[in-house]
């Protein structure tokens, strides 16, 4: 067996200065490369996420045309005015001007990761009339029909979320049931094949719902006083 | 300053070739297996990783040509890395800027380009010894092979998992999607399905080959 030994030439050592110096020019390249991609793609990516939720807004209000930015502070439901701090809702308005009702934002944890929606709540018939999901990892295929599927997107044409008598929360807990097995308005029909994604679903809107619906019910006067803009 | 030694490739067809079939990353080499089974669960989401790959094994590889004579060899690899996620970070925002939806589906997989053994290797074997243009050529003919076989995947998987091909039904109401092709062992399916068939192809043709010189099939 022959056995091929290669003397490699010696090299002089890098000083580490050269080193040194690479290092710096490269990241100082790449801070600088990175700095113009961000800046120059900011405003696109602010327009488009804002796009997003507004097409979500008057997906999840069938009929609406304008609607108003809200925050839900601690004292309850107020215009969005510069400086207002917490959650954010918006309020649809049909083309008469009259008050279609209130996307509101809800999440819960899929199967992947946390599932972020937005729900259309109408007040005059106290129900869910809209859903959308914003942001899911889900399995395409399956666990994203809870935003695909036209037979389990009917169950939030007019899903119930009434008001118990004192006003607190909702009279029923929005719940998901066996798909065929609904038998109640605020049941939701469940979807073979997207089991735990549709779960996740009626837990993020009940658990929303039970927050927000009664701070819409009580400040309808400030949904009223909103003025939409086209 | 201790580089790498440069060995020039001079330009002809097979640098770009080589990538498609010869030198594949994904049928051939079995590189950057992990975006290769996670997103070709739709023809989309292969064609726009492909696309993504190939944009930033290009630009690293271009970048780390023209600075092959100024980066020693003992920083080499941290140096690739930093280029490497420069432009994986100019394809996030991009993918961000041009759709949000797009940005969704492809999840976690465009910031994990970065750990994609595909471009550091190029970086590593090719880029830092070859010439300006026969790297840029190599590199798209690569990043060319690698999106060939991400759609593939996706196509058969999107097909046969889903009944669609780019969202466009294809089959009717009756069509029971198989749906364990969209799910990650259908991503081991359809990659094993297609190395079986290439090395069949493969085998047949060097059988070919003796046959045509003479050597009879079962020797050696």
């Amino acid at each position: 067996m022959n056995i091929k030994v290669e003397v490699q030439a010696q090299q002089p050592a890098t000083p580490s200065w050269a080193m040194l110096r690479t290092l710096a020019g490269i990241a100082l390249l790449s801070g600088l490369l990175v700095v113009l991609i961000y800046q120059y793609t900011k405003p696109i990516i602010a327009e488009n996420q804002r796009v997003l939720t507004e097409q979500a807004v008057f997906e999840v209000l069938p009929g609406a045309v304008t609607k108003v930015d809200l925050r839900l502070t601690d004292a309850g439901l107020s215009p969005a005015d510069a400086g207002t701090e917490g959650l954010r809702l918006f309020a649809g308005f049909n083309a008469d001007g009259t008050l279609r009702g209130v996307a509101f934002p809800a999440a819960a944890r899929g199967y992947q990761d946390i599932i972020e929606f937005l729900f259309g709540y109408d007040p005059a018939c106290a129900c869910i009339i809209g859903s959308k999901v914003l942001r899911s990892t889900e399995t395409p295929g399956l666990g994203d029909k809870i935003d695909t599927d036209p037979a389990f997107l009917q169950n939030f044409e007019a899903l119930d979320a009434r008001l118990n008598a004192a006003g607190t929360g909702l009279a029923n807990a929005i719940v998901l049931v066996k798909h065929g097995t609904k038998t109640e308005p605020w049941q939701i029909d469940g979807i073979s094949g997207a089991t735990i994604s549709g779960n996740a679903m009626a837990r993020a809107l009940n658990q929303s719902a039970q927050q927000i619906v009664p701070v819409i019910q009580r400040d309808r006067d400030v949904l009223s006083a909103a003025t939409p803009r086209p | 300053m201790a580089n790498l030694p440069n060995t020039t490739e001079n330009l002809s067809l097979d640098t770009f070739v080589r990538g498609l079939w010869r030198e594949n990353p994904v049928f051939v080499m079995l590189l950057g297996m992990c975006p290769v089974l996670a997103v070709t669960n739709t023809t989309m989401n292969a064609l726009a990783m492909g696309l993504a790959t190939t944009f930033v094994l290009v630009c690293s590889s271009v970048l780390v040509s023209l600075l092959r004579n100024w980066i020693p060899k003992q920083v080499r690899i941290a140096s690739y890395i930093v280029i490497i996620a420069t432009f994986v970070t100019i394809v996030d925002y991009g993918i961000q800027a041009i759709s949000l939806e797009l940005y969704a589906a492809l999840g976690a997989f465009i910031q994990l380009i970065v750990a994609n053994c595909v471009i550091l290797g190029r970086a590593e074997a090719y880029a830092s010894k070859q010439r300006l243009h026969t790297t840029l050529i190599n590199s798209l003919g690569m990043g060319a092979g690698f999106t060939i076989a991400l759609l593939s995947l996706g196509t058969v998987r999107e097909v046969l998992g889903n009944g669609t091909l780019l969202g466009i039904p294809l089959f009717g109401e009756n069509f029971q999607p198989w749906v364990v092709m969209i799910l990650p062992p259908g991503g081991f399916f359809v990659l094993g399905t297609w190395l079986l068939l290439f090395n069949w192809l493969r085998l047949r043709k060097e059988r070919k080959a003796l046959q045509h010189a003479g050597v009879p099939a079962n020797a050696g």
